[in-house]
This record gives structure tokens, C-alpha cells and sequence, in this order.
């Protein structure tokens, strides 16, 4: 029940990008079709799944203060925290690599729709930003798990609906300034205010 | 996209290797960024912090800082080693660069700056993944001298900062009726002026954004295809 709760909240609540404005770089360049956005979306769940989890047990059995105590009692004082950055995008960077080629391994016609952009991927504020959040928050593992992927299926959501209408955009006629990124805003903003109302929903 | 500039830019250097140091041609990197060529609204990087933190001025303008810091400093490294990295493995070593660099801010800003450090919380580190800072070193260090990817690290940095230093005077003075949280309106003698909760939210976050980038482009004459 518990992580139902989670998952909810993270999906619709605290949707990483109408409440944390994660991932808006790739939100806004590459949601003017449905079909790439949908590819994109998915690769992020996909990526953010397994990239969350890893990043817990780096933090709790590597980083965290006291974690090195497992190989001896020496390191028991040691805090690493400080490294925790640019062990994340590492590992980030590591896993998009990993999965690129394991998919184009299994399954060549994923990686077809899917191949182009997981490189662009690994510089995706959103997951990093889920990794930073998970630390910050102190979930479990399951919890992070379940974090991690209900935080993506929020982001597909997102962008897939901005997708749409963007593509319906199209044939209204919006002022010269206004029309690509200034439009684009003002419909996110007004997407985040119906996302507001799912505020308070608990199971 | 940008290879064929840089190449050109390249020769142009090599032929006049004396060249004043704030020429015509450099003052250009400085100030393309600053409104024609804006990283925010023209260019569309770096959007995610600059909607984050901007609900006041404080935590914003130290946002500012530190990316402006964080962005010169790459430059420049970037820059130095460029005929170093193999181009098969420069995101990596691009992105160790960059996180090296915010581990040192984040410390910084630890011990200096508590409070502000606690408000800005994960985006901090996310500068990590700040698209203007990996496009710039990209698009631009990769291929130009140090001295000249340290001014276009200022022109990209200042550009970012005075798009969302604009987004947070408008979220803070409509939101809580406040400038670097000194109460303006109450200092004029109007005490209950209507703050507007909307603008603390997201919400108002996407829509002065997008209302900025509507009036610049509107001077500029720029229009998106």
C-alpha cells in the first residue's frame, strides 16, 4: 500500500517535471511528435528503473558515512559523500551505455526505435535528479525502485501529452514571438495547473 | 551542426595571431549570448534550474554564480586539453570535469552558505547535467583557444543569469511582494498588497518564462520555424 502511494505520488503529485522542472531540456526539444516523444519517454523508464536502484546500493554500501565498514572495521568513519556527484554520472553514463548495447543485443527493433536517443539520455537532469532525490529522501531499496520507475512513467506522461498538443498547435494561429518555445511554456504552465488538483490524493 | 563555424573560426585565429585582446571578434563571444544568441530563450538549455530556483532572488542570483563559475572554469580546462581527449570518450571526460567542478562548489557553498545551499538542495548537482555547459563545451571549447573559451564562458554564464535573475524579480515580487526578500511594497506604504500564490508555484515559474521569452522576441524579431 505503501508504495502504491509512492508510486501515485510520484507519478501525478510530484511529477518531475510540472513540480521539479527535471528533464526539461529534452521535454522541450523533442516533443513536436507523438511517436519520438513516446520512444523517449520509454527509454527514460527504462533507463531511470535500473540507474535509481544501482545508485542506492553505491550510496549505502560505498558512499555514505560509515558504509566501507562491510570490508573492515577501519573504515568505519569514512564518509565519501563528497564524491557522490561524480560517482552518480558515472554510473549514469555507464548504464546508458550498458543498456544501449544490451538492447541492440536482444532486441533489434527496440533498439532501432529506441537507439537515438539514449545517449541523450545520460545528461537527462531527471535522472540524476531522481538519484539526488532518492539520497536526500532516505527510501529503501524497494522504495527507490518503485520511485525510480514511477518517476519516468510521470515524465513519459508528460511529454507524450505535450506532444499532443503540440502537434495539434499546428493549425492555430499563434502570435510570431510567442509560437515555439514562448507557447510551449504557457502550455506547460497551464498542464501544471491541472496537475495541481491531483494535490492530496492518498490511497 | 557547429563543426564548420568552429573550423572557421579556427583559421581566422591562426592568421592573426596578435590580435587585441577584447577585439571586435571577441567582444562578439560576450555579447551574442547576452540577447540574440541567449542560452535560455533562444537556444533553449539549461531551462531545469532556471525554473527551480528562481522562486526568490537570493537563492537565484547564488545559482547564478555558481553555474557562471562552473561554466568559465570547464571552459577553460576543456579548452586546455582539447587536443588531449580522444573524441570517442570526450562526454565522459567532459562530464568528470563538470562534476569535479560542482563537487568543489557544493562544498563551497556547504561551508559558506548554508541556508542557500539547503534551498537550492539536489540543483546543485544538477549543474552537473546543465545543458548549456556541456553544449558550450561541446559546441565551442572543444574546438577554440583557452582565452577564448573563458569569454565565451562569461557571455554564456551572464546570459544565463540575467534570464533567470528576470524570472525570480517577477516570481518574488508577485509571489511574496518581496526583493531579495526586502519587502517592497510594504516600504511604500501599501501593506496589503495582494500577493499572488500562483507565482510561487511552478506554474508561475512556466508562465513568466515563457511571457519573458515572448517580449524578448518580440524585440529581437526572432521567429521559431
Amino acid at each position: 500500500m505503501e508504495l502504491i502511494n509512492l508510486g501515485i505520488k510520484s507519478i501525478f503529485i510530484e511529477n518531475m517535471i510540472f513540480a521539479y522542472f527535471l528533464g526539461m531540456c529534452s521535454y522541450l526539444a523533442v516533443s513536436k511528435k507523438v511517436s519520438t516523444a513516446t520512444g523517449l519517454g520509454l527509454a527514460v523508464v527504462f533507463v531511470l528503473t535500473i540507474t535509481v536502484p544501482v545508485n542506492w546500493l553505491l550510496q549505502v554500501f560505498v558512499l555514505q558515512e560509515g558504509a566501507l565498514s562491510w570490508i573492515s572495521a577501519d573504515f568505519a568513519s569514512v564518509n565519501l559523500s563528497f564524491l557522490q556527484f561524480i560517482m552518480f554520472i558515472a554510473i549514469i553514463a555507464a548504464m546508458v551505455q550498458l543498456v544501449e548495447m544490451i538492447i541492440e543485443k536482444v532486441s533489434p527493433a527496440l533498439y532501432g526505435s529506441l537507439g537515438i536517443f539514449l545517449p541523450l539520455i545520460a545528461v537527462n537532469c531527471a535522472i540524476l535528479g531522481s538519484s539526488l532525490f532518492m539520497v536526500q529522501r532516505d527510501y529503501t531499496l524497494t522504495e527507490a525502485t518503485v520511485f525510480g520507475f514511477s518517476s519516468g512513467i510521470g515524465w513519459l506522461l508528460a511529454i507524450v501529452a505535450l506532444a499532443a498538443i503540440r502537434e495539434r498547435l499546428k493549425y492555430s494561429n499563434v502570435p510570431d514571438g510567442l509560437k515555439g518555445l514562448g507557447i510551449t511554456f504557457l502550455i506547460t504552465g497551464l498542464m501544471g495547473m491541472a496537475f495541481m488538483s491531483f494535490m492530496g490524493i492518498n490511497i | 551542426m557547429s563543426t564548420e563555424t568552429i573550423e572557421k573560426k579556427d583559421t581566422q585565429v591562426e592568421k592573426k595571431p596578435s590580435e587585441p585582446l577584447l577585439s571586435k571578434r571577441r567582444r562578439k563571444f560576450i555579447a551574442d549570448p547576452l540577447s540574440d544568441d541567449n542560452p535560455i530563450t533562444v537556444q533553449v538549455l539549461g531551462i531545469c534550474s532556471a525554473l527551480a530556483v528562481t522562486t526568490q532572488m537570493k537563492p537565484t542570483f547564488v545559482m547564478a554564480v555558481a553555474v557562471l563559475a562552473v561554466i568559465v572554469f570547464s571552459n577553460l580546462i576543456i579548452s586546455a586539453m582539447r587536443n588531449l581527449i580522444p573524441s570517442r570518450i570526450r562526454i565522459i571526460v567532459q562530464l568528470a570535469v563538470v562534476a569535479s567542478l560542482v563537487i568543489l562548489v557544493d562544498q563551497v557553498l556547504r561551508a559558506y552558505l548554508y541556508d542557500v545551499s539547503k534551498m537550492l538542495s539536489v540543483f546543485v548537482g544538477l549543474i552537473i547535467t546543465n545543458c548549456i555547459i556541456m553544449g558550450r563545451l561541446e559546441a565551442f571549447a572543444m574546438g577554440n583557444k583557452p582565452y577564448d573559451s573563458v569569454l565565451d564562458g562569461l557571455g554564456s554564464g551572464f546570459g544565463y543569469a540575467w534570464i533567470i535573475l528576470a524570472v525570480a524579480f517577477f516570481r518574488e515580487l508577485l509571489g511574496s511582494g518581496a526583493v531579495f526578500g526586502y519587502e517592497v511594497f510594504a516600504a511604500i506604504g501599501w501593506e496589503d498588497f495582494p500577493t499572488n500564490g500562483l507565482m510561487v508555484t511552478p506554474v508561475g515559474a512556466f508562465m513568466v518564462l515563457g511571457l519573458i521569452v515572448w517580449a524578448q522576441r518580440a524585440k529581437t524579431g526572432y521567429v521559431e520555424k
